[in-house]
């Protein structure tokens, strides 16, 4: 591949309530053993791009744990590979950054220092499954500046937390509003942008200078009349899992065989960490329908209509309906959890009620495991 | 110069032939177990969490399966810049080029693989064991005795002692004597095949007994160091140890993990088991199914009732059929309205549609009543049954069959179909 990656993973914002007080949007647990960062990391591996940086700053421990070793995404090469690139003071600089072209701008010895002539940038709170060098054919057939990945949502959907766009006939973007109060389209930015290296050096450089520090600002707005900005439409899956909403729907999508078919049956995979797990294991009077299942957790009770994740007890009688329980969770016995999130390496104690009344509920309890 | 304290030998060359169809293609190490894991997991994680970091793997028999496994080790951490894993199989020589006759002529021929690591102690393991052992433990236990060999042994009942190379020994645990099967065995203290030799001992032993055909540990190299005057001590183990030598042993292996609280546990944190996997995804129970008591391995996808039973990897399990006390190896597909009981049904096999599997009276297999027996009916990897077939107990079906192989469409308990030139 004649490009070169870097995945913006330092993000993190309020709607996702209380769930990324422990990590990153990106380190964020997905469909029921993966990680939010996997699926961008696995259409690099897979579209054959060889050297791809990681941007981190929020909160990144856990997201640094997940990518420790870069080999589960064949990364792992003398040549290239994964680099991890959080914010660092230099003798120019001692800010965080403050920005996406900022973050690029802090780290440009890293596109100076490629040699492929183009940059694939990408978010890693998106689910999707992607070729980019079919991106980059139809960037260089269009003679595109920047080519910006769209999708056209369903009507209803809530299109004012992402960037809108209008496209002329000739798939020029015209118009580009980001997080607008009134959306004037539903066709929407998707965050995979593929641009020739030397121009994005050139546009960070300048932006720099003007300390001007958002990519989608500040570089696809402001220059969307002076350079050629092009939309390439997809029609695949895709789905941001940046609020509580989102990430409960895209978790539960899931549960379709067409999405689990698209996204695990289908060639190429979906990679992640292999963390050596036994098998799911279920015992005598437990009951499981239409729900995903990790391997090494132990199922007790009864769970219906939900994604449990990887090393979960659920303890004798329990009853867990429309609902996500992430990593490491302990469940008591007798407890009923409905239309919640249960964060990662909780505890609930035996005898817990949580319901979810209106909308999805956020379930963090830090309760002790052991009580000695 | 290199320097290993201990390095392990493990034979993974051994065909299992009691295995049966389980081993036609693919040596006994090789064998799927416990859903997702495969027989040679075991002693690879043991060796790795008891910090043996240079394992040699003995092949011969079939390694296609065990090669592609095994890699360069990464699922065990022995991808090492020194040591690490490194697949032996026999090699051609200028002269008395042989396949491994024996198990100590395999280890024979493979003199100058250890002379590299120049290690002080050899630990020599065979690939067809389950259980957990810190080798460490057993090694702290040679070194204060003063040992030139230890054998791992363990306590069986006296009744089934007879089954066993069983080893007398002092109350000091010195071995003072061996008998091989014996009809009234003297102890019940049984050998696991797991020996640590010291380096000098082990090479001096194979050379000098280098033209003794078929050298095996068992009847002549332990003997001959026995003879020869080396202490030789025996290390008790007391933890769970399983020879998944014959069909049944192997099922009931398998069950064992199901239980509540299972005597082998996979879910403890501490010494884990690692496997090459290539599947993470979640499994999946649909709304109509229906799981009890069973283990499921990654992306599997269940639309019918599973009970009692090992599922691994990738498993489809079609609506309406019932799976009962069996095992069903990774990326098996069974169809709609199936029925299975007790069954092994090994990798990528498809069984059609309203296919009823270990059903009807028990018979004697007809061909190989000392392999297929205790009701279990046993399908070979890469097997293709058709639609509306029933097939009794104590059967066996490997290779692509159609209606045609089933006269009235079913296969009687203790019949073989076993199709050529697969």
């Amino acid at each position: 591949m004649k490009a070169i990656g870097i995945i913006l993973a330092g993000g993190n914002n309020h709607r996702m309530k209380e769930l990324t007080q422990k990590r990153a949007i990106s380190a964020m647990p997905i469909a029921g053993s993966y990680r939010g960062i996997d699926f961008a990391l696995s259409n690099m591996t897979n579209s054959r791009i060889q050297r791809v940086a990681v941007f981190t700053q929020y909160n990144a421990r856990s997201l640094e744990d997940h990518l420790r070793s870069s080999k589960w995404w064949d990364f792992g090469r003398k040549q290239g590979g994964l680099s991890v690139f959080a914010p660092t003071v230099t003798s120019e600089n001692s800010t965080w950054y403050r920005g996406t072209a900022d973050a690029i701008w802090q780290n440009l010895s890293y596109l100076k220092n490629a040699h492929e002539p183009y940059v694939v940038i990408t978010s890693g709170d998106c689910v999707y499954k992607m070729d980019y060098n079919k991106v980059l054919e139809y960037h260089i057939e269009k003679k595109a500046d920047i080519t910006v990945v769209v999708k056209d949502m369903p009507e209803g959907t809530n299109v004012e937390r992402f960037g809108t766009v209008k496209m002329n006939e000739d798939c020029r973007i015209e118009e580009f509003e980001e997080k607008p109060l009134m959306a004037k389209s539903n066709t929407i930015s998707c965050g995979i942008y593929i641009i020739r290296r030397r121009q994005l050096i050139e546009l960070i450089e300048r932006s720099a200078m003007e300390e001007r520090m958002d990519f989608v600002r500040d570089i696809l707005i402001r220059y969307k009349n002076v350079k050629r900005i092009v939309g390439y439409k997809t029609k695949e899956y895709w789905s941001n899992i940046a609020s509580v909403d989102d990430y409960f729907r895209t978790n539960m999508d899931f549960l379709k065989p067409e999405i689990r078919n698209y996204f695990f049956g289908e060639y190429p995979n979906i990679y992640s960490k292999v963390e050596d797990l036994p098998p799911a294991k279920y015992n005598v009077g437990m009951s499981v329908k239409n729900s995903l299942i990790s391997s090494g957790s132990i199922i007790n009770g009864t769970v219906e209509d939900s994604v449990v994740f990887k090393e979960v007890f659920i303890g004798n009688n329990c009853y867990i309906k429309n609902s996500i329980i992430l990593n490491d969770v302990y469940i008591g016995d007798n407890t009923h959890i409905e239309n919640c999130i249960v964060e990662g390496h909780d505890t609930i104690r035996a005898n817990s009620y949580y319901k979810g009344e209106d909308g999805i509920k956020v379930v963090v309890e830090n309760s002790e495991r052991y009580v000695l | 110069m290199i320097k290993k304290e201990m390095i392990a030998m493990l034979l993974a060359g051994g065909q299992g032939s009691r295995l049966g169809v389980l081993t036609a293609k693919v040596a006994k190490p090789a064998v799927s177990f416990g859903g997702k894991y495969r027989i040679i997991d075991f002693p690879l994680s043991n060796c790795i969490n008891s910090g043996i970091d240079t394992v040699g793997v003995l092949t011969q028999y079939q390694p296609l399966r065990l090669n592609t496994h095994i890699g360069i080790g990464i699922p065990w951490d022995l991808d090492r810049n020194i040591g690490g894993v490194t697949v032996l199989p026999p090699y051609e020589k200028s002269a008395n080029t042989e396949w491994y006759t024996g198990t100590a002529n395999a280890i024979y021929q493979n003199i100058d693989y250890m002379e590299n690591y120049n290690p002080e102690y050899v630990l020599i393991l065979s690939g067809d064991h389950i259980y957990k052992m810190d080798y460490e433990v057993m090694l702290d236990f040679h070194k204060k005795n003063g040992a030139e060999v230890t054998i791992a042994a363990m306590p069986v009942p006296m009744e089934e002692a007879k089954r066993f190379g069983i080893v007398i020994t002092d109350e000091n645990r010195k071995i003072v004597d061996f008998e091989e099967k014996p009809e009234n065995p003297r102890s019940n203290l049984a050998s696991m095949g797991i020996y640590i030799f010291n380096w000098k001992t082990l090479k001096e032993a194979l050379i000098t007994k280098a033209e003794q055909p078929a050298l095996d540990f068992g009847k002549h190299v332990i003997p001959y160091c026995h003879e020869k005057g080396a202490p030789l001590y025996a290390y008790e183990f007391n933890g769970y140890w399983k020879d998944v030598g014959t069909l049944n042993s192997y099922w009931e292996a398998n069950m064992e993990l199901i239980d509540i609280v299972p005597e082998f546990n996979l879910y403890e944190e501490y010494w884990k088991i690692y496997t090459k996997s290539n599947q993470v995804s979640p499994q999946y129970i649909s709304g109509e199914s229906v799981v009890e008591r069973s283990l499921i391995g990654e992306g599997s996808e269940i639309y019918g009732r599973v009970y009692n039973s090992v599922i691994g990897c990738g498993v489809k399990i079609g609506r309406g059929t019932v799976v009962c006390d069996s095992i069903i190896m990774n990326d098996t597909v069974i169809g709609d309205g199936c029925e299975v009981n007790k069954g092994i049904i090994a990798e990528n096999v498809v069984v059609g549609n309203r296919v009823r599997l270990g059903v009807g009276d028990e018979a004697e297999n007809d061909t190989m009543p000392h392999i297929y027996n205790h009701g279990i009916a046993t399908i070979g990897e890469r097997s293709i049954v058709p639609d509306d077939i029933s097939v009794g107990k104590n059967t066996v079906i490997a290779g692509v069959t159609g209606r045609e192989d089933y006269p009235d469409g079913a296969l009687a308990s203790g019949k073989s179909l076993i199709k050529a030139g697969d």
